[in-house]
């Protein structure tokens, strides 16, 4: 792997950028791996690269149906903070946002992980109430949090409109200064080029079709580009989750909603940190291109479309013109719809199977990308281990029958 | 946007209707008879499926019943709708 670096770049520049190679192999199907990850977004390729990095195991894949970061990794709209209430959240969020801020550096890649803080707004006393509720509980347990006065937000963000006579008023938020945003094809192509370099295989184009079990445990894969031996499989499939998994004959608690993001036409700098608000719901940043970023809920109905529909984005736009007026006249230049797996808790499922040596990694909702590398580091452990590491351990299958569910849906910061 | 055929009152916009998930999951009859697991699966366990699907709407904002409707999940295409005794189709 060729270390990048601003010496590399002047030299390259000398060359017309001409002789940089490639960031990872077009690597072929061996026969046989010692573990496989199923799909190759961004929580899959991490999982390979800390599989490989941190326990050793190098003669593994990454599968891909199409190519590396083309699902939800490209789809969303790059916030990552910590900030959930519970404990057994917050914990694994902000195992993953400690991993981001050395992120750029263990994996030689610059991806432009900013920390320009995120806003979760609240509109009536009832919703400062339980930001107060969320800003200690996240305090206690060592993550940063604040709770800010409407006068604060204005004069953080001037454009903001807290105007009392607002429909919803601003009447206060919460600030997680550590939190931002990050550039989200940069992490996969990061996690991809590391985990190449460790002897990785990264196969794109390559779709499993089925998963084959032999006294209930996982033998090999089913690929459209042949067969593959294996006795270590991580599913790693977020939007088809469901899909994949019927393959080895399990049910899972998820369905499958489409979620739509935009981004406007360039303009010049005018919000420096992240704005997320449940009650008029949406989110927003600002691009370092200058695009405005949104986002706001999922579709109703169940869709593997990756789209949706229009009063949906009606919707997003409303509450962003009540929150920001001078956005009115913005034009919205693309939109684009992502697959997400929403589970009845609205946490992931991360952890081992009824069938030995099939490990789970879905049902991350509307929030995975925050999570990226936390996921993988959860999860390689797992596999490597088999068995749970000790943050993703309250995150198993079995917490449905169990019924020790993690009631995020709503109490965290999460405009779900 | 979808536009939904209610059984009742004809096609109407998605924004009248509110989606009520996956159809033909019914309550057990003696829930203290299953195990936990069994009980898992009527309460969490979905099919999800991707293609064909069978779910059930509820005309929120018009005659406020439920009606099943035949989608695709991929394309979105609605097939039939029907009431929610499985008498015969819509027109």
């Amino acid at each position: 792997m060729e270390k990048y670096s601003a010496l590399k770049l002047i030299r390259h520049a000398l060359g017309s950028n001409r002789k940089w190679p490639r960031a990872w192999r077009k690597a072929e199907p061996a026969a046989r791996y010692d573990a496989v990850v199923v799909g190759g977004g961004g929580h899959g390729l991490a999982t390979a690269y800390y599989l490989a990095s941190r326990h050793g195991m190098r003669n593994i894949a990454v599968l891909e149906k199409g190519w590396i970061g083309s699902g939800n990794t490209g789809r969303n709209t790059t916030i990552v903070r910590s900030n959930y209430l519970w404990t057994e959240a917050s914990l694994l969020y902000e195992k993953s946002l400690q991993l981001w801020e050395g992120l750029s550096r263990e994996l030689n890649y610059n991806v432009m992980f900013s920390q320009r803080g995120v806003y979760n707004l609240g509109h009536t006393l009832q919703e400062m109430r339980d930001i107060e509720r969320r800003v200690a509980a996240n305090r206690l347990n060592g993550i940063d949090a604040e709770v800010v006065a409407a006068e604060q937000i204005k004069a953080a963000i001037p454009i903001i409109n807290t105007s009392r006579h607002a429909r919803y008023p601003i009447l206060g938020a919460s600030l997680q200064r550590r939190a931002g945003v990050a550039r989200h094809d940069a992490v996969a192509w990061a996690f991809a080029r590391a985990a190449d370099a460790l002897g990785v295989d990264i196969i794109e184009q390559c779709e499993v079709r089925g998963i084959d079990c032999q006294g209930g445990r996982v033998v090999g894969l089913q690929t459209s580009r042949g067969p593959i031996a294996t006795g270590r499989v991580g599913l790693v499939a977020a939007g088809h989750a469901s899909v994949v998994a019927a393959m080895a004959g399990l049910r899972l608690p998820l369905e499958s909603h489409p979620l739509q993001a935009f981004v406007s036409e360039p303009l010049r700098p005018l919000l420096d940190t992240v704005v997320m608000s449940n009650a008029v719901h949406g989110y927003v940043s600002q691009s370092d291109k200058g695009e405005l970023v949104i986002g706001a809920g999922i579709d109703a109905y169940n869709g593997y479309g990756q789209r949706g529909s229009f009063h949906t984005i009606e919707h997003a736009m409303q509450a962003m013109v009540e929150l920001f007026p001078c956005f009115s006249r913005v034009r919205m230049l693309r939109l684009w719809g992502g697959i997400v797996d929403v589970s009845p808790d609205a946490c992931p499922i991360i952890g081992t199977t009824p069938v030995r040596g099939l490990y789970l990694n879905c049902g991350w909702g509307t929030g995975g990308f925050k999570a990226t590398p936390g996921s993988g580091w959860v999860l390689a452990h797992t596999m490597a281990h088999d068995a749970p590491h000790e943050l993703n351990a309250p995150f198993g299958l079995d917490r449905f029958s169990t019924g020790a569910l993690i009631d995020e849906h709503g109490a965290a910061a999460v405009a779900h | 946007m979808l536009l939904i055929e209610c059984p009742w009152c004809g096609p109407r916009d998605e924004s009248e209707f509110a989606y009520g998930g996956e159809a033909d999951i019914s309550r057990p009859i003696d829930p203290d008879a299953l195990s936990d697991a069994e009980w898992a699966d009527y309460l969490f366990m979905r099919s999800n499926r991707k293609g064909e699907n069978r779910e059930i709407w509820n005309h929120q904002h018009g005659c406020r019943r439920w009606f099943v409707v035949e989608r695709d999940t991929v394309s979105y295409a609605i097939r039939a709708t029907f009431p929610m005794d499985g008498e015969g189709r819509s027109p």
